[in-house]
């Protein structure tokens, strides 16, 4: 692997939570991040430049919650996530050429072209292919749970949510069982206060997605997803129970997401005031100035950097990568192929 | 092509329902990973399922491989398919396949997407039972809806009519990689049954030696050279009745029961109607985009010039079911239908 590919490395180098976050890792937390920002803001580059085929929805502004929460699991222990994946994936340790490969349809993709990105994921490092269905990976999670709890593991498995999908009766389902089951899952609602152009407040009476926790018996908080911090604390006191035993718990974290739902995307349906208020939040600048009195600018600087060479080389790789072959459309879906030829 | 060899006459014989829970214990003794999941399956004092297929095995294997959940078929589905994920092999239950339609997100979606979605890394080695057919309760709980699952890429769809195949087939399903939906008629579990299909005898012979039956092999259960007819479930037995009765009329039906309808054993029907020249298709799905319809396809593409008469299907009227009786018997094909079907066929 070239110099660059090891440098943006986005995987968690230990998961244990700690108390003390100190000044080094918070550092990472902090390249861990930009990764994800810079990701998709270069991805949404080339995807308008016609490199990236497909559709993307993109996580700028929630990059805090996919690496506070991730930063606290194992490479062992699993997540399911959503249409907006991006920022999921790199944070639980997909390979970063390998996912660029996979958005740009190529053969070396984590999929090997046949998820894209609303499909990302890769199981060695635990992740499933991400599930595009809203409120689909609620159900399946609960599956992860109990064949950890079946074979006396010790894994966690976190689902990744937006509050939209909290109204899927899918969500019901999937909490009301992993409580009663005792499963050890968290469930992590990125509440971005958007489905797409719908307001929450217009699709519910309830503003916080935790507060219907106590209904199903299992714990619920609220948590600034702004913070990565306070994500990666919330979250550590979850993982922690849900590893010991104690059952599922019902993170929701405040975001905001910066971009549009998907491309193309003017978000006419909100204010530009709200997204300044927001953006005053981001949680990058904000770790960043609170580094500043531990780290000088400069290391942060060559930080970027890195992150930005990184980026170079995973896209320069994914346009170096071969198409996958036609015919491989063809396997997979089954253990054993069964196609069938068209008669025409 | 597979012959189905009669029974030796004091052989052990059993029902679809006893056949089941043999192979549903063999595989739980053979490989812990086999688990069960379902609505009303292990509660102690309670029905052992649906139909009593579980009866005795929560005493056997414990409450920790026997899960029953909340009336949540959505959860239950996706807990098999994420368990499946992780290396389990869960054989999940439905009660009634008209709750089908509660989890098609997991099933067809999620489970039969998720191979093919990670590039081949990932498995879904899951069973989900479903009990399918009339049997007088009306529109919302005695559908056949494995048709709809036919058209789904990535599934596996499975229909037994006997105990001996039901048996092997569920054994190949439980160790099979891949997500197979497992449709049981419900007026075939056992001595019910036996009434209600006209007091035909509907236990087979089961070895007590350890077999399997591939998933994805038809089964030619009775040779003919008149006419084939390809039927499952009850339509299967009304087949063979028409079949006694037309031998009479010196018709000799081939009847084939095609146990596994994706993926389809094109050959073995194939080779029939090559051999007939006349085939005739009977289920208790409906007619419109039933599985007949991709089969009749199938051999027009490939048999057309050893057909001597059109195609015949004999289906569910297309409409809900009804439960007054009369009008029950009405919509599901019957052995009149069947044998007139046949007749005409013949005549063609
Ligand atoms: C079952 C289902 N319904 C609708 C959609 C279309 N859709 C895609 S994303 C989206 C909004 C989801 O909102 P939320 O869950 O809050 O996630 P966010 O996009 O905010 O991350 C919708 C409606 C879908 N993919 N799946
Ligand atoms: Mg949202």
């Amino acid at each position: 692997m070239s110099d660059g590919a090891r440098v943006g490395s986005a995987e968690p180098d230990s998961a244990e939570l700690t108390a003390d976050v100190d000044a080094t890792r918070q550092l990472d937390l902090y390249r861990r991040m930009q990764f994800i920002r810079r990701f998709e803001e270069r991805v949404y580059l080339l995807y308008l430049q016609g490199e990236i085929p497909g559709t993307l929805h993109q996580s700028q502004g929630q990059e805090a919650v996919a690496v506070g929460v991730c930063d606290v699991l194992r490479r062992t222990d699993w997540i399911t996530s959503t249409h907006r994946p991006h920022g999921h994936a790199l944070a639980k340790g997909v390979d970063l050429r390998s996912a660029m490969a996979e958005l740009f349809g190529k053969a070396t993709g984590c999929c090997g072209g046949k998820g894209g990105s609303m499909h990302l994921g890769d199981p060695s490092v635990g992740m499933l292919p991400a599930i595009a269905i809203v409120g689909g990976g609620n159900t399946v999670v609960t599956g992860l749970g109990l064949a950890f709890k079946l074979m006396r593991t010790d894994q966690v498995a976190v689902c990744f949510f937006g509050e939209g999908a909290s109204n899927e009766g899918a969500f019901h389902e999937g909490l009301n069982f992993a409580a009663v089951q005792h499963l050890p899952i968290v469930f992590a609602c990125e509440n971005n206060l958007y489905g797409a152009s719908t307001p929450f407040h217009q699709v519910s009476l309830v503003p916080d997605v935790a507060s219907r926790a106590p209904a199903y018996g299992v714990r619920g908080e609220i948590v600034d997803g702004m913070d990565v911090l306070a994500v990666r604390e919330a979250a550590g006191r979850a993982v922690a129970e849900a590893r010991a035993g104690a059952g599922p718990v019902l993170l929701e974290f405040k975001t905001y997401r910066f971009a549009g739902h998907s491309r193309g995307d003017v978000k006419g349906y909100r204010s530009r005031e709200e997204e300044a208020e927001w953006t005053a939040r981001d949680p990058i600048v904000r770790l960043r100035e609170h580094l500043a009195s531990a780290v000088e600018e400069v290391v942060l600087d060559a930080m970027d950097a890195q992150v930005e060479a990184a980026m170079d080389d995973a896209i320069e790789f994914a346009r170096q990568s071969p198409l996958p072959r036609a015919e491989d459309a063809l396997t997979d879906a089954y253990a054993t192929v069964i196609s069938r030829e068209t008669s025409s | 092509m597979t012959v189905a060899a009669a029974p030796a006459v004091g052989e052990r014989r059993l029902t679809i329902a006893e056949a089941l829970r043999e192979a549903i214990a063999e595989e739980m003794r053979h490989d812990e990973k086999v688990f069960l999941i379902g609505e009303d399956i292990g509660v102690p004092g309670g029905f052992g399922g649906a139909f009593g297929v579980y009866l005795g095995l929560t005493e056997a294997f414990g409450h920790d491989r026997i899960i029953d959940t909340p009336i949540s078929e959505k959860a239950l589905a996706g807990a098999a398919v994420g368990a499946a994920l992780m290396g389990m092999r869960p054989i999940a239950d439905l009660q009634y396949a008209d709750f089908l339609f509660e989890c098609m997100d997991e099933l067809v979606n999620q489970a039969a997407k998720m191979r093919y979605m990670s590039n081949g890394k990932l498995s879904v080695p899951m069973v989900l039972r479903c009990p399918v057919g009339t049997a007088n309760r009306g529109a919302q709980h005695g559908q056949c809806p494995e048709s709809y699952f036919v058209h789904v890429p990535g599934l596996k769809v499975v229909c037994v009519s006997d105990a001996y195949h039901a048996k092997g087939l569920l054994k190949s399903a439980v160790r099979d990689n891949d997500p197979v939906l497992f449709f049981e008629h419900k007026l075939l579990y056992g001595s019910k049954g036996r009434e209600q299909a006209g007091g035909m005898d509907l236990t087979a012979h089961v070895p007590e030696e350890e077999y399997f039956f591939p998933i994805g092999k038809a089964v030619v259960k009775r040779e003919g050279t008149s006419v084939t007819v390809v039927a499952t479930h009850m339509s299967f037995y009304r087949s063979l009745a028409a079949a006694e009765e037309l031998a009479n009329d010196g018709i000799e039906c081939e009847v084939i029961d095609p146990l596994t309808l994706l993926p389809f054993d094109d050959e073995t029907i194939f080779a029939s109607v090559r051999k007939t020249g006349r085939l005739v298709i009977a289920h208790e799905d409906t007619l419109t985009g039933g599985w007949g319809a991709e089969l009749a396809a199938r051999v027009a593409e490939e048999c057309l010039f050893s057909l001597e008469a059109p195609i015949r299907r004999v289906t569910s009227h297309d409409v809900p079911l009804p439960v007054a009786p009369v009008m029950e018997q009405t919509v599901v094909p019957s052995t009149a239908r069947i044998k007139a079907a046949i007749q005409r066929c013949c005549e063609g």
